[in-house]
């Protein structure tokens, strides 16, 4: 029998061998693709950084930290002013942004599971996170810039707070999340009361997480522009006031590096540099923690 | 002294008392804590919670008053009204928002296949021990601050993309009818291409992500009957994971969108701020809706121009808005579709 193979057998074994050739070949190309496409987003990555550092290192002077913006075509000056300014309402919008994000969080892990509260704030938050940030320094021009006729550095603070809510509340509530119930019943049976159980337990498990979600948020914020534009504005000078326009490092690069001054490009792509090592820091920083902990 | 326990639900005619312990010390005296502190923590949960809601709805209404003179003034006929002149006072949103569309179109356009490719290097071809810091790597991209793309996009891509592809393209095709047309446009690499072309790579990792975290939750049993039917791994992810997870892949994809619709800095820095519509270029200098706010809204006059910038803010919340709410609710329906599935 397996003697007898008959020209259509034959045909139809390479007919199947071909088609299966085929089909490896299909395979082939994509996994090759993909490669690429792997190469491709690194390459960009890549590329970026080493711009960055290869043109902000040239500009990085113990001036940067000690002087002020410069006027155009001047020979010396620093982004002092700036980089305090950007220190100053970074912190106080996390330190504004991060009790609202928390316990907004709490309330969607520990009391709105279910109900209409619950899912509608876990559905607006989840836009909020992605809603364009320009619209937020709109939003904060009316309701503060315009009413106070002035821009001011709290418009600012306040405008980088709403942006660290949404993020806040959406690693809290993740990470609450994990946290196995039966910690919670443990506690409920000795008697200890809702608050309690959320604070010294469940919060106190989820701690690292919830950092975690901070220094994102951090990070988030720290590299913000839109929302300054028409908040905080910006300020030639050293303030500490915040009740007047005060610089900021994202918006004095963006100001810089549109200018055709060589100077003032110099410190911008030195500003970039600053930036993105804080923020590419700071979530590498956020992502050892959490690893650490889970 | 045997305790007799109060209407035992077990058996009530049971008159055999139940033996226990004697218990030791009394009952607590009272709560060692006042009851209102609870109340206080959970009206405070409730509070924030409500607060986000009130975030929103206060940015909607406030977008609403302060774009009231210029929607009293045009009406929808503001959408396609394509003059933008500060000077006679007279606004139209056509040219931002043709701009903002045609960017993200671009974005997508190549953003798409490459996050696929991504996602299916990271799911099924990349070994064990690259899997992390490749992940983690695309994501730091996502964490790179967009005026970082913006700098880097006008000072050293736009005169790369100018000299490499604007300038041959401009070579080949200057005389065909068409797309001699679509590639005109001053030799400096600015425009809507470039423009789409940054917004792609910022994101490429949102969609990537979220493709490779809906990948994963693809059942192995799925796969492994595919696998054990001898198909070829593109075969696997084309006809099995992709079909099981298409409500997440297009979520992720109508994130990438949103993200890209509201995106400001690095935009605003290689579109070139041209607001007429004078070709259909991709390399003619065009102007976006969060790139018109970011150049005008602080300098702009009290009055119809204000209103009429709001206007386009209020357009592009809108926009970014029901792209959002698609792009969740479609990985919504997945969540679910995977806990009854499996």
């Amino acid at each position: 029998m397996s003697a007898m193979t008959s020209p259509a057998s034959t045909a139809l074994h390479s007919q199947r061998l071909s088609k299966h050739r085929a089909r490896k070949r299909v395979n082939a190309i994509a996994l090759v693709l993909s490669l690429a496409a792997m190469s491709f987003g690194l390459f960009w990555l890549i590329w970026i950084l080493i711009e960055t550092v290869r043109l902000g290192v040239g500009g990085l002077a113990l001036s940067l930290f000690t002087e002020m913006t410069p006027p155009p075509q001047a020979e010396t000056g620093g982004l002092a002013n700036a980089i305090f300014g950007s220190l100053l309402m970074v912190s106080l919008a996390t330190a504004i942004g991060t009790p609202i994000g928390i316990m907004a969080g709490v309330y969607l892990a520990e009391y709105g599971q279910k109900g209409w509260l619950g899912s509608a704030t876990r559905f607006i938050n989840d836009i909020l996170l992605s809603a364009p940030s320009i619209v937020i320094g709109l939003f904060i021009y009316s309701v503060v810039v315009a009413q106070f006729r002035s821009f001011s550095g709290w418009a600012g603070v306040l405008a980088l707070a709403l942006i660290v809510i949404p993020v806040v509340i959406r690693t809290t509530e993740n990470m609450l999340t994990l946290i196995p119930s039966a910690l919670r019943e443990a506690a409920y049976a000795l008697g200890t009361p809702k608050w309690k159980v959320i604070m010294t337990v469940t919060l106190k498990a989820a701690r690292a997480g919830v950092i975690t979600g901070v220094l994102l948020a951090l990070a988030r914020i720290a590299g913000e522009t839109a929302p300054l534009l028409f908040t905080a504005l910006s300020n030639q000078f050293w303030t500490t006031n915040l009740a007047t326009p005060m610089a900021s490092l994202p918006v004095t690069i963006f100001k810089f590096a549109l200018s055709p001054y060589e100077n003032w490009q110099k410190l911008a792509w030195a500003g970039v540099f600053l930036i993105t090592i804080g923020v590419l820091a700071l979530n590498i920083m956020a992502r050892v923690l959490f690893r650490n902990k889970h | 002294m045997a305790a007799t326990l109060p209407a035992s639900p077990y058996n009530p005619d049971d008159k055999m008392p139940l033996e226990r312990s004697e218990p030791q010390g009394g009952p607590p005296a009272a709560r060692r804590t006042s009851p209102w502190i609870d109340k206080l923590f959970s009206f405070l949960a409730h509070g924030a919670a409500i607060f986000t809601l009130a975030i929103l709805a206060a940015i909607i209404a406030s977008l609403v008053v302060g774009a009231w003179p210029s929607i009293s003034t045009y009406g929808l006929s503001f959408l396609w009204r394509s003059e933008w002149d500060p000077v006679q006072d007279q606004y139209g949103g056509l040219v931002m928002i043709y701009g903002t569309i045609m960017t993200s179109l671009v974005a997508l356009v190549i953003a798409v296949p490459v996050s696929f490719g991504i996602a299916l290097f990271l799911t099924e071809l990349s070994p064990k021990w690259l899997k992390r810091p490749l992940g983690t790597a695309v994501e730091l991209l996502a964490a790179v601050p967009s005026i970082v793309y913006g700098m880097w996009g006008l000072l050293v891509f736009a005169p790369i993309l100018a000299t490499y592809v604007q300038q041959p393209l401009q070579a080949w095709f200057g005389g065909v009818p068409v797309l001699g047309a679509l590639f005109s446009g001053p030799p400096v690499g600015i425009g809507i291409l470039s423009a789409g072309i940054i917004l792609a790579i910022m994101i490429i990792p949102f969609i990537a992500s979220v493709m490779r975290d809906v990948f994963e939750i693809t059942p192995p049993l799925l796969k492994e009957s595919a696998y054990g039917l001898g198909s070829t791994t593109w075969e696997v992810v084309w006809k099995v994971v992709l079909p099981y997870t298409k409500t997440g892949v297009v979520g992720g994809i109508m994130l990438g969108l949103g993200r890209a619709l509201g995106e400001t800095m690095a935009v605003t820095f290689v579109i070139g701020n041209f607001n007429q519509l004078s070709s259909l270029s991709m390399f003619e200098a065009a102007n976006s809706i969060a790139s018109a706010l970011a150049n005008e809204f602080a300098e702009a006059n009290e009055g119809l121009h204000q209103a009429s910038l709001i206007y386009l803010g209020l357009v592009l919340f809108f926009i970014t808005f029901v792209v959002l709410s698609c792009s969740k609710l479609l990985l919504m329906q997945l969540k679910k579709g995977e806990g009854s599935r499996s």
